[in-house]
């Protein structure tokens, strides 16, 4: 579990970035941080591994303190997905993985083995893990990034608008892997993204942030669809403009699927 | 041809005190210039001091350094250390800033990665820093290394024993043979040593075999920037 109680940050320069926030994330489920670009998801992200301190308030990670665990130690007790992988570019796809067992203390071959199970944890052959970062394609490396987080088999997880930087196609699958790895694994997880579909997809419940770090609504996805809290929260989601309205059209007895765009995307089961 | 055949004892002896040089010219370089250069990284003062001392080091012409060391330091002018003191400042002006130049340019997002993974700060500048700097680092010590090979032969002028004294013996006696010995010479131990560090720095890179094209320019770069610092007025 984790949870935020009355947290405040406003960096050096003056920008604030958490404005009073406070939500939970029940242990088990998995948390959306949503908002416009600089509404401040990842500074909240980053405080729960302390990259970031708050200048004020209370952040517990299973139910510890965590103003009170020595950084190094809280980290890697936390797995952290980021854009692009963030995968050391001079180390091997499976020293890559093994490298966050290893600093958990395992020994150099168990950490190798645990690395390449999790490889194949994430759908990786075998045979990449012998390649170098810049020799995989952008949805593979992200692929060695959730491996990488997965093999210190922390409890909690952050991710940082994971799928942000390949082709939807590939988002799509990315995150069905990450839905199905959630249910098998059962994951404490808090997830960044400015992606309303992503955040559909993924996650239990969402915390919508607007522009100065205070949260506009914590609600499940279908709390925000039926009673958005205000325009800010409506807009953000579609809902003001129709673009995330589906209309059931009848095309010769059969009731069809229309987006907010009037194209076709499915079909009504009787 | 004769000359050789009568005088090779003396010009291996030679050889062997110039590579003994730079060697430890090329050691004592590394050792202060990478810490002083990953200090300064975080260190405004120290920042300052490498820009100032890399920008005025090189204006001031080798042989004067060599007159001017012995007085600062106290040690005989006509010594090896006094070489070694003073070519290896000409290195640490070089690779002090081109190494400083490559840890500001680390990514971000890889530092702040191995952060968030609980890499300690010691453990980052070795597994991770020091690593991504070293194309720079080999590119610059090649500099250094052909710089350190030619300036050495001006340490024979005060009378410092190095493959130089078959220029300058060759020159006050008039001997050709000696003075093309001593060219030949110097130019294929430079040779052979650029290729050692080439050699073994590509086995110690082997992720950079493959592309990253941008950081190999930015390497080829630094190595161009750090010529034309040394052609412009040392020695
Ligand atoms: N280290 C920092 N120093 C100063 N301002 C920062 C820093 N990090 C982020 N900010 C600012 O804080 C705000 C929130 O940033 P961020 O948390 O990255 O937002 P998001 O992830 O939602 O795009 C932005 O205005 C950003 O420019
Ligand atoms: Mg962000």
């Amino acid at each position: 579990m984790i949870t935020f109680e009355n947290v405040n940050k406003t960096y050096p320069n003056g920008t604030t970035a958490a404005l009073d926030v406070s939500f939970t994330v029940p242990a088990g489920s998995t948390v959306a941080l949503l908002g416009p670009s600089g509404a401040g998801k990842t500074t909240l992200l980053r405080m729960v591994n302390r990259l970031v301190d708050p200048d004020s308030g209370r952040i517990t990670v299973g139910d510890r303190d965590i103003s009170q665990i020595n950084p190094v130690t809280l980290r890697r007790s936390i797995g952290y997905v980021l854009q692009e992988g963030g995968l050391l570019p001079h180390k091997r796809v499976l020293d890559n993985v093994a490298l966050v067992a290893r600093l958990n203390g395992a020994s150099k071959a168990d950490a190798r083995e645990r690395a390449q199970r999790m490889l194949t944890l994430v759908g990786l052959d075998a045979e990449l893990g012998s390649r170098f970062p810049h020799q995989l394609s952008g949805g593979q490396q992200q692929r060695v990034g959730v491996a990488r987080a997965l093999v210190g088999e922390a409890d909690v997880m952050l991710m940082d608008e994971p799928f942000g930087a390949v082709d939807p196609m590939i988002r799509r699958e990315l995150q069905a892997q990450t839905r199905r790895l959630q249910s098998e694994l059962g994951k404490t997880v808090l997830l960044v993204t400015h992606d309303v579909d992503e955040a559909f997809s993924l996650a239990d419940q969402i915390v919508v942030l607007r522009t100065g770090g205070s949260v506009a609504q914590y609600a499940t996805p279908e709390e925000l669809l039926t009673n958005p809290a205000d325009d800010f929260v409506a807009d953000l989601l579609g809902l003001s403009d129709g673009a995330r309205d589906l209309h059931v059209v009848d095309r010769g007895g059969r009731a069809l699927v229309t987006d907010g765009s009037g194209r076709f995307i499915g079909r009504v089961r009787a | 041809m004769k000359w050789l055949s009568q005088n090779w004892p003396m010009v291996i002896d030679l050889t062997l005190d110039h590579l003994w040089m730079t060697v430890q010219i090329t050691v004592l370089t590394v050792l202060f210039a990478v810490p002083l250069a990953r200090l300064s990284m975080t260190n405004r003062w120290l920042r300052a001091v490498a820009v100032v001392f890399t920008n005025s080091l090189y204006a001031v012409p080798s042989l004067a350094l060599f007159m001017m060391v012995p007085v600062l330091v106290g040690v005989p002018l006509r010594s090896t250390t006094n070489v070694v003191i003073v070519l290896t400042l000409y290195g640490v002006a070089v690779i002090w800033r081109s190494t400083l130049d490559a840890f500001d340019t680390l990514p971000p997002r890889i530092l702040d990665a191995s952060d968030a993974m609980g890499v300690t700060r010691w453990r980052r500048f070795w597994s991770v820093e020091l690593p991504l700097a070293s194309p720079v680092l080999v590119s610059a010590l090649r500099v250094v290394l052909a710089s350190t090979i030619s300036l050495i032969t001006v340490g024979a002028v005060i009378g410092v024993p190095s493959l130089g004294l078959l220029f300058t013996d060759g020159f006050q006696r008039g001997i050709t043979a000696e003075v093309i010995t001593g060219i030949v010479v110097v130019v294929a131990l430079g040779w052979l040593l650029d290729r050692l560090v080439a050699v073994a720095g590509a086995a110690a890179m082997p992720w950079r075999a493959t592309t990253p094209r941008r950081s190999r320019r930015l390497a080829r770069r630094v190595q161009a920037q750090s010529l034309r610092g040394t052609d412009g007025s040392a020695a």
